[in-house]
């Protein structure tokens, strides 16, 4: 039961991150740590303490299985979370040559 | 599996493949990615119409991916909500071709826009098409992915701006659905749409899948720009180029937001009176909050993004009530709202071609310089603003018809303050930038390049046909089967099990 709380402490971690940081590099390392706490749920959500791997064969009983599923779902969403990561850096990189600073208070050109 | 049936996954693979394909030709061959783009947006808008009559015939296809039956396997669903949105996604996004052939011009790498786009393309209608909450999730964040990118396509200050604020919060949206969906599978241990309706039917209502449901309200109304959540559109909408914008206004938020949102709540979950409400209250604070910050607005296309956030508040108010007739407003107005709101922003995109501005305070008597322009801008602000016999008059009606018949009046007077203000706000647009005496610094401009001019032709034509549906014939086969998905709730289930074949 720990493990999930500390999952979602996690969470939370990352989401005060991109709520209250100001430096653009945080915000996105905030992305990154919500990101890998709702990963890490996925994978924790099939795990078996003390499982094996779910191969079939003739000889074995099926019991006590990690699901296989969850992993490869979270390895599509590692990639689509590298997608962002990489745009969002590219963002960061961009505005720095605008702007000069990594500073969001100093980055408001738009109206409101 | 049926023949017919494999025309399902050519939605996701003509964009896809035309992305690729612009991709390698790049700029090599000259008009190649304008062609490209076209011509599978083309494709795409005919297999839709086609797939409407489909969905009419057989009534549900299901395409087992690989061949692994559901729910195993990955499933492709085409029912008659599913083939309405893809009229309406397709539609816009061809007239968003053809338009951004001319347009395009004025940015550096076109080709780069046209792969982008027809990924978002992609994106979108894999989210309509699935039927499997992990690719919804995937072709989502395709989708959104494309279109960050887009919306930072002028990489300015504003556009990058606007673009990473958008980014951020757009990605922790999806960081909650993907959250959600956690949490739901670990309940229902499937993933196929139609299975765990089935499991949820047998299981009964549980504290998870509150959790769940507050989790997807939070990322997909962050996808929709409900109002809580709608801080990010006002920036990002009116920076991308105008094709963008129209295509992000007109319909991202909605096949994104608005359609994945109502496809799981009534359809696998199975809507509450609780959740109804939820709708239904959001829906009216975006409508009122939405007109009330659009009316101060100057800069043109920041006012159309503000009334985005205010007609989609409708859309989720007709969709709230739950009632079939509240649902076909609904429905009706989320695909009018996505060509007039479209056509607007290709309006604002000409004005911004042929002026360089889009201050309306410095425009003025445009209308005998751009003809074209000012006449459908006319059109669609009076579709907007619901005037008869436009089509955004019908839907409003039936949508505060609806409201009066389910007994929520307050939320029918509120739908028809809202709908004041925006007559009054598209009044002030059509004074200052078409109407009243010419500025002088415009005496030189030219009206903008036939191919602008054939696109926003067309918009502007849906727009006043747009009212047609509501004729019972084309009402039978279109908008009423589609509406029909939506209040049939879970036996969608059912459904879809008996066509897996």
């Amino acid at each position: 039961m720990i493990v999930y709380v500390l999952c979602l402490v996690l969470f939370c971690v990352g989401l005060y991150c991109i709520l209250r940081k100001r430096n653009i590099i945080k915000i996105i390392i905030g992305t990154i740590i919500t990101e890998y706490a709702v990963n890490l749920f996925f994978i924790l959500i099939g795990y078996r303490m003390k499982g094996r791997a779910p191969i079939l064969s003739p000889d074995t009983a099926i019991e006590n299985m990690v699901d296989a599923l969850p992993q490869a779902l979270v390895l599509t969403a590692i990639v689509i979370g590298l997608a962002t990561t990489a745009l969002l850096v590219a963002l960061a990189m961009r505005i720095y040559e605008k702007y000069g600073t990594f500073d969001i208070t100093k980055i408001r050109e738009l109206r409101r | 599996m049926s023949r017919i049936a494999s025309l399902i996954p050519f939605f996701v693979i003509l964009p896809l493949g035309g992305a690729f394909l612009v991709s390698i030709a790049k700029s090599k061959v000259k008009g190649f990615p304008d062609l490209l783009g076209v011509l599978t947006t083309a494709g795409l808008l005919i297999a839709s119409l086609v797939s409407v009559s489909v969905a009419n015939r057989y009534g549900v296809l299901v395409y087992s991916v690989g061949l692994w039956r559901p729910p195993l396997g990955i499933a492709l669903v085409l029912d008659s909500l599913t083939s309405f949105m893809l009229v309406t996604v397709n539609l816009v996004a061809f007239a968003i071709a053809v338009y951004s052939i001319q347009y395009m011009r004025r940015y550096t790498s076109k080709w780069k826009f046209h792969t982008l786009f027809l990924l978002m393309l992609a994106g979108m209608n894999g989210v309509i098409i699935t039927g499997d909450i992990f690719k919804l999730f995937v072709f989502l964040d395709i989708a959104s992915v494309a279109s960050y990118a887009l919306v930072a396509f002028g990489t300015e200050k504003h556009e990058l701006e606007a673009a990473f604020k958008y980014a951020v919060m757009s990605s922790v949206g999806s960081t909650f659905i993907l959250f959600g969906i956690a949490f739901l599978y670990s309940y229902t241990s499937t993933l196929n749409m139609a299975d765990m309706a089935l499991f949820l039917t047998t299981k009964g209502h549980s504290n998870i899948l509150t959790l769940v449901s507050i989790l997807f309200i939070m990322g997909f109304g962050m996808k929709a720009a409900l109002v809580p959540f709608h801080a990010w559109l006002p920036d990002a909408h009116p920076s991308a180029p105008a094709p963008i914008s129209a295509m992000l206004s007109g319909v991202l938020i909605k096949s994104l937001g608005v359609y994945a949102l109502c496809r799981i709540f009534f359809n696998v979950f199975g809507v509450t009176r609780e959740i109804l409400s939820i709708f239904m209250f959001l829906g009216a604070l975006s409508m009122v909050t939405g007109v009330f910050l659009a009316i101060g607005q100057w800069d043109l296309k920041r006012l159309l993004a503000y009334h985005s956030i205010s007609q989609i508040g409708y859309v989720v108010l007709g969709l709230g009530l739950g009632t079939p007739l509240g649902i076909l407003g609904g429905l009706f107005h989320l695909f009018n709202h996505s060509v007039f709101k479209s056509l607007l922003f290709l309006n604002s995109g000409a004005l911004e071609y042929a002026t360089g501005t889009r201050d309306l305070q410095k425009m003025g008597g445009l209308m005998q310089k751009m003809p074209v322009t000012g006449t459908t801008s006319l059109v669609a602000s009076m579709a907007i603003a619901g005037i008869p016999p436009f089509s955004g008059f019908w839907s409003k009606l039936i949508i505060i018809l609806a409201a009066v018949q389910a007994g929520q009046n307050w939320y029918a007077f509120w739908a028809v303050v809202a709908s004041l203000l925006t007559l009054a706000s598209f009044t002030k647009v059509m004074k200052y930038a078409f109407f009243g005496r010419l500025n002088e610094a415009w005496s030189r401009i030219k009206e903008v390049p036939i191919f602008m001019r054939l696109s926003m032709t067309l918009l502007a034509l849906a727009c006043l046909f747009g009212g047609m549906l509501w004729i019972p014939s084309i009402n039978e086969v279109f908008l009423k089967q589609a509406a029909g998905v939506l209040s049939g709730g879970r036996d969608y289930a059912k459904i879809v099990f008996s066509h897996i074949r």
